[in-house]
């Protein structure tokens, strides 16, 4: 093997040439750019975490799982994932053995960006293949073909997305159809010049039967130049045109991963780490059927991704009124395969509106609290249960928690027995960023003075704001269904089976915002027969009466609460039984069976003393 | 002056001719639930802040549309929006949203 073209230059790199520069400037302003808007800690944060020998391991994992094998995606849908897959990882593999090639025919010609993409053109075969010349060609021919399978079903996805696993799919927009249409030309058009070359600079499985083939009917020489010129011309506009489509992710997902690693939060919607995951979306619309929103094929323009787009638009309008309007349930964030955290940007969004709006809570400081009362005491419980706003909306929870408390022989003081001020989560749903850090800072003094060791929660929203932004030190947070569920593992309670058949609603703010699945499904299978409702476990969708939401009207949400009501009730269940006072509210209004807070159920179920006297 | 011992109070009575309605219409093409509002008195009654403080939706929205801005943004300040309001109107306001626009058109240009 050696050098055919003397000066390993011709004019049809040029293209090529074009587009390459044209990135890579492009992504080192866009880079300097994102590390200019960071604040300045979060900047030294990231230079730290690269020196850090657990997150640069837990950074070279997430890379390979997630750009390379798309490991998320395989999870989802097999043939999506291998779309995915054998695009990235065969395309990463042709530039790492065309690099190789480089380096062991022609060392000469190392390091010039264009070589190793049109190896074949600049080099000839020179007597008989020796073994390891061979195994590269062969390795070539084979991750060509992997991509080239990728890009058939990739075609086939875009006239039948359902096959592939997908109800909905995003409308793409101009520079999306330029890149794709040259991302699909790329690799048929480079197995044809390499067809065609494969006479002079050899080839293997691929490449030399089609050589073969060609050769019967047509003159190969002349088609070698027009040919690399239009793989180049394909390669060169699709990085011209990148920038402005989908497939920014692909250089813009690696760098997100090491920024999320580092433990870097979107603070402003569109600069620094924000303008990362922006355009680290590959605006794939998974979140299109996954956001709740879209029950009846209504609403479809409030998805994520549409916020993304026109956030990366600045369309602030359109963004305004998507950021405003959604859910907060975190759904479309458990699907996301690239995992841009969306509802921290709509987060960040409505901050930079709402958070300078005056308020006043002086009379936070003045409150007298019942925990307080006993924080000198030498008798003061260990147990402090908070039930929260919502909770007092939905007595029949006090209640039987209350009942619970006293037959598990739990001493506890309730923290809010006379209505209680807010947990702040609210507050910070609605971007009033600063007023609930005066509330949350209240708060965590409250409740850190009170003495007590545990702090039972009836709410998971504020559950969820509690684990997340108060800081408490040395004090357990549970909510109510693990309370209840160490209770029955203790044997303080006992219960029985109620012999009716039930399906439980997993909260959004319960289950993706504070992990819990596992305890509820514990007890439910103890007081009944659970049956599985049509979305389980991170799948589960909003119940509609969402705080998340500011503009969805009442007409709106009763739509949502329907769907998921359908959903729900199509294993034909006695009861719903959900964890959430929010989510107890709202499907009461609505639900043709009845629906029970797990404190509830669990109250009907119990074994008393009275009753185990009678019974004998 | 002679005192008499008795003077004439200020009138209460309200000049809708002096008070802007434009900041209204403005509210109303925000969040057209304000008009919605039957004065029941629920969302004040179920108010966490309106524990401590006399934070009232109710009495905000009547004093919006006789045109005392001033006190209603003084009614709202202590609100947490924690969303009980919310759940119980028999109207269904979306009170939230009402608040946060109440602010946003009544707190800018004063």
């Amino acid at each position: 093997m050696r050098e055919r073209i003397l000066g390993g230059y011709d004019d049809f790199v040029l293209p090529f040439m074009t587009g390459m520069a044209f990135i890579l400037i492009y992504l080192f302003i866009g880079l300097i750019r994102i590390f200019r808007h960071m604040p300045a800690q979060d900047r030294t944060r990231f230079f730290k975490s690269l020196l850090s020998p657990s997150i640069m391991l837990k950074n070279a994992k997430d890379i390979v799982n997630d750009c390379l094998l798309h490991v998320k995606i395989f999870k989802r849908n097999i043939l999506l994932g291998y779309m995915h897959a054998s695009i990235a990882l065969g395309w990463f593999m042709l530039i790492v053995i065309g690099h190789i090639e480089v380096a062991l025919y022609v060392p000469q010609r190392n390091g010039i960006l264009y070589y190793p993409v049109f190896f074949r053109y600049f080099v000839k075969q020179e007597g008989a293949l020796t073994l390891k010349g061979s195994f590269f060609f062969f390795l070539m021919d084979f991750f060509l073909l992997i991509v080239l399978s990728g890009i058939g079903l990739a075609i086939y996805k875009r006239f039948r997305s359902r096959a592939l696993g997908m109800r909905r799919t995003t409308r793409p927009c101009l520079a999306d159809r330029i890149a794709l249409a040259c991302l699909w030309s790329i690799f048929p058009l480079r197995l044809l010049a390499e067809s065609f070359t494969a006479g002079i600079a050899g080839g293997s499985f691929l490449t030399k039967p089609m050589h073969w083939l060609f050769s019967n009917f047509l003159s190969n020489d002349l088609h070698i130049l027009p040919t690399w010129w239009a793989y180049s011309i394909a390669l060169g506009v699709f990085f011209l045109a990148l920038p402005f489509s989908r497939y920014m992710h692909i250089p813009t997902e690696a760098f997100l991963i090491m920024l999320r690693n580092a433990g870097i939060k979107a603070s402003h919607p569109r600069k620094g780490f924000a303008e990362a995951e922006i355009y680290s979306c590959s605006s794939c619309g998974l979140c299109i059927d996954a956001c709740p929103m879209n029950v009846n094929k209504r609403n479809l323009k409030y998805s994520s991704v549409y916020m993304i787009r026109f956030l990366r638009r600045r369309n602030e309008k359109k963004t305004k009124a998507i950021a405003d309007k959604c859910l907060m349930c975190g759904k479309c964030v458990a699907v996301c395969p690239v995992g841009v955290e969306s509802c921290n940007l709509k987060r960040a969004h409505r901050a930079t509106r709402y958070n300078t709006l005056q308020y006043n809570y002086s009379y936070l400081g003045n409150g007298s609290h019942p925990a307080h009362a006993h924080a000198d005491t030498q008798d003061t419980p260990d147990i402090l249960y908070f039930a929260g706003c919502m909770t007092h909306l939905t007595p029949s929870i006090i209640k039987s928690m209350e009942e619970i408390f006293k037959l598990s022989g739990s001493k506890y003081v309730f923290a809010d027995k006379d209505g209680g001020v807010c947990c702040g989560r609210p507050l910070l749903l609605a971007g009033k960023e600063d007023a609930a850090r005066e509330v949350i800072a209240r708060n965590s003094q409250l409740i850190q003075t009170s003495g007590c060791s545990k702090v039972v929660l009836s709410c998971p929203i504020c559950l969820k704001v509690l684990k997340e932004e108060y800081k408490l030190q040395g004090i357990e947070l549970l909510h109510h269904t693990q309370f209840i569920n160490s209770l029955i593992k203790e044997g303080k309670i006992k219960v029985k089976d109620g012999g009716e058949s039930l399906v439980y609603h997993n909260p959004c703010e319960l289950g993706r915002g504070c992990g819990i699945y596992k305890e509820p499904q514990e007890i439910l299978q103890q007081v009944g027969e659970l049956r599985k409702g049509e979305y389980e476990g991170k799948e589960s969708i909003c119940c509609g009466g969402s705080l998340g939401s500011l503009t969805l009207s009442y007409e709106e949400r009763g739509k949502i609460t329907q769907g998921s009501l359908n959903a729900l009730t199509g294993c034909n269940p006695h009861k719903i039984i959900t964890a959430c006072p929010l989510c107890l509210k709202t499907f009461a209004e609505k639900s043709p069976v009845p629906v029970m807070d797990i404190a509830q159920i669990v109250k009907e179920n119990i074994y008393t003393n009275t009753y185990e006297t009678y019974s004998l | 002056m002679v005192k008499f011992g008795f003077a004439l109070n200020p009138s209460s009575r309200i000049d809708l001719d002096k008070t802007d309605r434009e900041k209204f219409a403005q509210l109303v093409e925000l969040e057209p639930d304000v008009l919605k509002c039957m004065a029941c008195g629920s969302c004040t009654a179920s108010c966490t802040a309106g524990k401590f403080t006399p934070t009232s939706v109710r009495s905000a929205i009547l004093e919006i549309q006789n045109g005392r801005w001033q006190q209603a943004l003084d009614m709202l300040k202590g609100c947490l929006l924690c969303g009980k309001c919310t759940m119980v109107c028999p109207r269904a306001i979306n009170t939230r949203h009402l608040i946060l626009a109440i602010n946003e058109v009544y707190q800018s240009g004063k």
